[in-house]
C-alpha cells in the first residue's frame, strides 16, 4: 500500500518535469534494492546529465555495483522506477552498453579476444545467425581502438590483466551505444592502460555519449570525470565534481556511516 | 597352446576389423551408426554442459531416468499394452527433468549449495528406481528388457529402437549447432547476455532439453548409470587440445562418435557384453591420452614447462651470483649440472676449475640484474596493481610493460639508488 503510494508520487514528480526526464539518459526514482531483508540501496533518486563522464563514488559495500545492476535489471528492485531517455529499459536496450567487472567471468573460457568483442554485436546479429564479416570488422576495429589489434586471436586467458580489461572495454565499444555502464574499468590496470582508457572515455564524451563508471579512486575522480554520484546506501550528493567532491561531502560519504544509519532509523521511525 | 591363443586372437582381430569396417551384418551396422550419431550428439551437447559448468547436473538427470523407466513399464503393464520404447523414454525424460526441478527448488529456497542438492536428488531418484525395478522383478514381470536400460546393451537393439534414438540424437545435434553462439555467450558471461536482452532462462532451458534428449537417447545403448559419460568425457578430453569453442565442439563430437563406434564394435564380439561400459572405457582411453599428451594444457607439457621455468630461474640466479663474484647459495641441487648447462650455452667458462662469466654471460647477467631492479621498482611504485603482471624472466619486461613505463621506472631507479656497476 505504502509502496504503491510512493510509486505514484514519483510518477507525478516525473510528470512535473517531463522535459528533463526525457532528456536524461538515466532517471532513477525512489529506487530501493534489498538483499533479503537488508536494504543495500535506499530510496535512490538520480538524473544523469547527457554527454557527461559520471563517476559513482563511495566506500566498499556502498552499493555502487548494485546500483548499476539494479538499473539494468540484473538485480530485482524492491521499489522504484528506472527510465532511460524517459523509457523503460526493454525499449532502449540496444542504446545501452554494459561492461561488467573483470572478475565476473572465467578467463580460461575457450574464446579469443576477438570472439569476446564480437559478443558486443550479438544483439544486432540476432538468434541463430553466425557473426558475419561486417560485424567481425567492427569488432576488430574496436580491438584496434583499445590497442589490442595484434592479440585479436589470442585466447583471453593468455592476456595480461590490463589487456583483459581492455578487451571488455572493446566489447562495450562494439555495442555502439549512447549510454555506457562500466563497473570499475580502472581496477587493476597499469598507468599506461589507465591513460588509454580515459582517452577513450573522453572520445565517447566528445561524440555526445554518456558514460557512467563505478570508480573507487577518489584521487583521480575529479580529474577523470565531469559529474559524480556520491553513494553510501543512499545518494549523499550528486552533481558536477567540483561541487560534489568536497572534503565535507567525502567525509559524509566515507566517515559518516553511523550517522547515516541513525538518520535512516529516524526516517523509518518517522513514517506513519 | 600358444599357437591356439594366437589363432583365436587373429580370428578375433579379424572379426573386430570386419565389424569396424561395417561388414559385421546389417543389424550390427545399423546399431553402430546409431551409436556414432549418439556419440556425436553427446560430445556436442556435453561441450556446452562443460562450458556452462553443469556436468554434475547431467549426472543427476541420467540417474533419475531410472524410476521413470520403471514407472512407464508398470503403466504399460497396468494398461495392458506392450511397453514400447517411446513410452519408456518419455517416462525416463519425465523423472529426469523432475529431478532437475527438485535440484533447482532445493537450491533456490534453502541455503544448501547446488552440489548438495544434486547429490541428494541423484541418490533419492536412483534409489526409487532400484526399488521399482525390484518390485517389477518380484511380480514376475519381464524385467529383462528393463535391465538393458540400466547397463545398456546396444547389440540387442532393434532397428526401430535405433531409429528412435538416432532421430532424437540428430535433432539434438541440429539444435546444438543452431544455438551454439547463444549457448556459448550465456556460458561465458551471463550478466552481459542478460543485459543484451538474451533470455538466459530460455537458453538454459534449451541446454537442459538437449541434455535430456541425449540422455534419453543413450539409455538403451549406454544405460542410465553410464550415459553421463557420453556427455562429460569427450568434452573434457577435447578441452585439452584447443582454446576455441568451435574446435572444442568439433573435437568433442568426433571423440564421442569414435568412442561410441569402437565401444559398440568391441561389445558386438561378445553378444552378452554390456555396451555402456565398453563405450565409456574407450572414451576414457581418449581422455587419458588427451590429458597426458595435449600440447600446452596436457600434464606432460605442463610438467616440462614447469621444469624449464625452474631451470631458467636457477640459471639466471647463478649468472647474477657470478656477476657479483659469488658462487654460493645457488639454490639448486646440482651446482655442477647448472654450470655445465651455462657452459654449453656459452655464458660461463672454467678458469682454474672455478666458473667465470664469458662476455656474453656478463652481458646477459647485466640485463637480468637491470630487469630485476625494474620489476622491484615497479612493485614498489605501482603497488596497487595486481602482481600478476610481474614476469621475472629476462625477455619479458619489454613485452609486458610499455616503453614509457620502463623509462619512468628507470628514472625512479636512478633517483633512488646509484646505477648498478657504479659502486
Amino acid at each position: 500500500m505504502n509502496t504503491s503510494h510512493q510509486h505514484a508520487g514519483s510518477r507525478s514528480a516525473l510528470a512535473g518535469r517531463p522535459e528533463h526526464s526525457s532528456e536524461s539518459p538515466l532517471s532513477i526514482h525512489a529506487m530501493t534494492v534489498a538483499y533479503g531483508k537488508k536494504p543495500v540501496l535506499w530510496d535512490v533518486d538520480y538524473d544523469a546529465p547527457r554527454g557527461a563522464l559520471i563517476a559513482i563514488v563511495g566506500p566498499n559495500g556502498a552499493g555502487k555495483s548494485t546500483l548499476i545492476k539494479a538499473c539494468l535489471g540484473l538485480l530485482p528492485r524492491a521499489a522504484g522506477v528506472v527510465e532511460f531517455w524517459g523509457r523503460p529499459y526493454k525499449q532502449v536496450r540496444k542504446r545501452i552498453a554494459y561492461m561488467p567487472q573483470r572478475e565476473s567471468v572465467d578467463w580460461d573460457f575457450p574464446v579469443s579476444a576477438l570472439d569476446v568483442v564480437a559478443m558486443g554485436r550479438y544483439s544486432r546479429i540476432g538468434w541463430c545467425r553466425p557473426v558475419s564479416r561486417p560485424h567481425k570488422d567492427v569488432a576488430l576495429a574496436c580491438l584496434d581502438r583499445v590497442g589490442l589489434g595484434d592479440v585479436a586471436h589470442r585466447q583471453i586467458g593468455r592476456l595480461s590483466g590490463g589487456q583483459q580489461q581492455r578487451v571488455f572495454l572493446a566489447r562495450s565499444l562494439a555495442q555502439e551505444a549512447d549510454l555506457y555502464f562500466m563497473d570499475e574499468p580502472f581496477a587493476g590496470v597499469d598507468a599506461a592502460t589507465e591513460r588509454a582508457i580515459i582517452e577513450l572515455l573522453r572520445e565517447l564524451r566528445s561524440q555526445g555519449k554518456t558514460v557512467i563508471c563505478v570508480h573507487h579512486d577518489l584521487a583521480t575522480a575529479s580529474t577523470y570525470f565531469d559529474h559524480a554520484l556520491l553513494l553510501n546506501m543512499r545518494v549523499v550528493a550528486a552533481g558536477p565534481v567540483r561541487e560534489v567532491l568536497t572534503a565535507q561531502q567525502i567525509a559524509r560519504t566515507y566517515g559518516g556511516r553511523l550517522t547515516l544509519l541513525t538518520e535512516a532509523a529516524e526516517a523509518v521511525a518517522a513514517q506513519p | 597352446m600358444i599357437t591356439v591363443i594366437a589363432q583365436v586372437d587373429t580370428a578375433g582381430l579379424r572379426a573386430l576389423l570386419e565389424i569396424l569396417t561395417l561388414q559385421g551384418g546389417h543389424n550390427t551396422t545399423v546399431v553402430m551408426l546409431g551409436a556414432a550419431l549418439l556419440g556425436l550428439a553427446g560430445g556436442l551437447v556435453g561441450a556446452f554442459a562443460l562450458l556452462r559448468k553443469r556436468s554434475l547436473g547431467v549426472d543427476a538427470l541420467s540417474h533419475a531416468t531410472l524410476p521413470g523407466l520403471a514407472l512407464a513399464f508398470l503403466l504399460a503393464h497396468w494398461l495392458g499394452v506392450a511397453p514400447n520404447s517411446a513410452l519408456l523414454l518419455a517416462g525416463a525424460a519425465a523423472t529426469g527433468l523432475l529431478a532437475m526441478w527438485c535440484v533447482e527448488l532445493v537450491h533456490r529456497h534453502t541455503r544448501l549449495s547446488e552440489d548438495t542438492a544434486i547429490g541428494m536428488s541423484l541418490s533419492v531418484f536412483f534409489g526409487a528406481g532400484i526399488v521399482l525395478l525390484s518390485i517389477i522383478q518380484a511380480s514376475g514381470g519381464a524385467q529383462g528388457g528393463l535391465k538393458s536400460f540400466v547397463y545398456g546393451q546396444a547389440a540387442s537393439m532393434l532397428p526401430n529402437e535405433v531409429g528412435i534414438t538416432g532421430a532424437i540424437a540428430l535433432l539434438a545435434i541440429i539444435a546444438a549447432l543452431a544455438f551454439h553462439k547463444e549457448l556459448a555467450l550465456v556460458a561465458f558471461d551471463e550478466a552481459f547476455a542478460r543485459v543484451g536482452g538474451w533470455r538466459v532462462s530460455l537458453l538454459d532451458g534449451v541446454l537442459l532439453a538437449l541434455i535430456t534428449m541425449v540422455t534419453v537417447a543413450g539409455l538403451r545403448s549406454v544405460g542410465a548409470i553410464l550415459v553421463v559419460a557420453m556427455l562429460i568425457i569427450p568434452a573434457a578430453a577435447a578441452r585439452f587440445w584447443t582454446d576455441r569453442v568451435a574446435r572444442v565442439l568439433v573435437l568433442s563430437g568426433a571423440m564421442g562418435a569414435v568412442s561410441a563406434y569402437v565401444g559398440v564394435a568391441v561389445s558386438a564380439l561378445a553378444p552378452r557384453a554390456p555396451t555402456g561400459p565398453l563405450i565409456v572405457l574407450s572414451a576414457g582411453a581418449v581422455f587419458l591420452v588427451s590429458m597426458a599428451l595435449a600440447p600446452r594444457r596436457g600434464v606432460i607439457s605442463s610438467a616440462l614447462r614447469r621444469m624449464r621455468v625452474r631451470m631458467q630461474v636457477a640459471q639466471d640466479h647463478a649468472l647474477r651470483r657470478l656477476l657479483h663474484a659469488e658462487s654460493k647459495d645457488l639454490h639448486f641441487r646440482c651446482p655442477r649440472c647448472l654450470f655445465s648447462m651455462l657452459r654449453v650455452r656459452g655464458l660461463v667458462r672454467l678458469e682454474n676449475g672455478s666458473p667465470v662469466l664469458t662476455t656474453a654471460g656478463a652481458a646477459r647477467a647485466t640485463r637480468i640484474e637491470r630487469n630485476h631492479r625494474l620489476w622491484t621498482q615497479y612493485l614498489i611504485s605501482q603497488a596497487e596493481i595486481a602482481p600478476s603482471h610481474v614476469d621475472w624472466s629476462v625477455d619479458q619486461v619489454e613485452h609486458v610493460l610499455s616503453p614509457e613505463l620502463i623509462a619512468e621506472l628507470e628514472s625512479e631507479l636512478a633517483a633512488a639508488s646509484p646505477a648498478p656497476g657504479a659502486a
